[in-house]
């Protein structure tokens, strides 16, 4: 059975204390997730999804503040942005932009977050391991 | 032009003029004049094509103080960027502006390029338009071994980085290695993220001169990616860069009602 490895890069202010939530409730969900912790959805590079790609991750999750409650103000407009031209990239490139779910969740949404994360998994274990970006990592281990 | 440029010498309005010479093999060269006499060298002809909008703002031809720049429309478009940027002030540099039928303007103010570029309509060659449209219509596993088959012949030399106007750094992520964000050697995807980092990092600031792609020895077609990334940012965000300074940055502002259908 195929195990998806799935990196989620989320803000500290909503979605990390949505996840907590969801610990909290005792809500139960995958735990093929491996829950990284940022200061802001506008902090987070496109070149850490590239890498976590690289590094072998078969899905990941984009998650943060919805519009309008960025403990920054505008950190997450800037994302937006940033996400829509990058998806526009990737899928010009020929890389499967339906590997990455892109969404908010708020501190309040425990819920929200399990179903994020259950959806997510299935969509990952349909699409199967990511084989077309994991030469790289192969590549540099070999050598 | 060379007696325009001449001029300029002599009266110390500027210290170099930058243009272009003939070079080796039939072909011209980027020749930078520093008195009357070298400026008698400089040539105009439909084989000038390089932008040398890239030299404005390199520490070595600077150091000269203020340049004159043969300009054709890219030219001039990546000398506004680069003042939206704040690269250049007004006034920091005279651009000798030569268009289709030969006719030369001076243009001493960013205003004055400004006014001549509101006259004309950005557009890409028809050829790189159909290239888009070529790949647009493919699938995506097409597209992937499209350019994994381009990106195995990169080497890495980063010259499509050298020719472009708008990058400028001074020290490139490509060239950070705590963390090392691009692998060093030239592997496919190694090479696939080098020019995915490059893209992003022009995204809403490329001028779509083609430059990038000119330069590559192995003739990949890498001007594609920032090329379709600014259609992308004008057809989302109505944005259009190098045209005039009020164009802003669209990448580093936002609209409270921004698209976003594929949130979830």
């Amino acid at each position: 059975m195929f195990e998806p490895k799935i990196v989620a890069f989320v803000c500290n202010w909503c979605t990390y204390a949505g996840a907590d939530l969801t610990g909290t409730n005792r809500i139960k969900y995958s735990p093929d997730v491996k829950i990284i912790r940022f200061p802001c959805t506008g902090r987070i590079d496109f070149m850490l999804l590239i890498k976590a790609f690289s590094n072998g991750a078969d899905g990941i999750i984009v998650s943060g503040c919805h519009p309008n409650d960025c403990h920054y103000t505008s950190g997450n407009f800037h994302a937006r942005r940033r996400w829509t031209i990058f998806r526009s990239l990737l899928d010009f490139m020929g890389i499967d932009v339906n590997r990455i779910t892109f969404t908010w969740v708020s501190a309040a949404e425990g819920a929200k977050w399990a179903e994020v994360v259950d959806s997510t998994v299935e969509k990952i274990k349909k699409l199967g391991p990511y084989k077309e970006y994991r030469p790289i990592a192969n590549e540099i281990v070999e050598e | 032009m060379i007696e325009t440029a001449k001029k300029l010498l002599k009266n110390g309005d500027v210290n170099i003029v930058i243009g272009y010479s003939e070079g080796s093999q039939g072909r011209v060269r980027p020749f930078f004049a520093r008195n009357e006499e070298e400026a008698e060298n400089l040539v105009y002809d439909n084989r000038c094509t390089q932008n040398l909008a890239m030299y404005v703002s390199k520490k070595e031809i600077s150091k000269y103080g203020k340049p004159a720049i043969v300009a054709n429309i890219h030219t001039l478009r990546g000398i506004i960027r680069l003042a939206v940027e704040n690269q250049i002030k007004d006034g920091d540099l005279i651009a000798l502006h030569i268009n289709d039928k030969d006719e030369m303007t001076v243009c001493s103010t960013l205003e004055e390029i400004e006014t001549h570029l509101a006259t004309v309509t950005p557009q890409i060659s028809d050829e790189d338009k159909v290239m888009i449209e070529k790949l647009d219509a493919m699938s995506l596993t097409e597209r992937r071994n499209f350019w994994e088959k381009e990106m195995e012949n990169c080497i890495k030399c980063y010259a499509c980085r050298q020719a472009c106007p708008l990058c400028y750094c001074t020290q490139c992520t490509v060239e950070v290695n705590q963390p090392q964000w691009i692998p060093v050697e030239a592997s496919i995807d190694g090479n696939l993220e080098w020019h995915i980092m490059r893209a992003m990092h022009l995204s809403g600031r490329c001028i779509s001169c083609g430059q990038c792609g000119d330069a590559c020895p192995v003739g990949i077609p890498i001007h594609l990616l920032p090329m379709k990334l600014s259609q992308e940012v004008k057809n989302i965000y109505g944005s259009i860069s190098g045209m005039n300074r009020s164009e802003g940055c669209a990448m580093a502002t936002y609209q409270p009602g921004d698209k976003e259908n594929f949130i979830g």
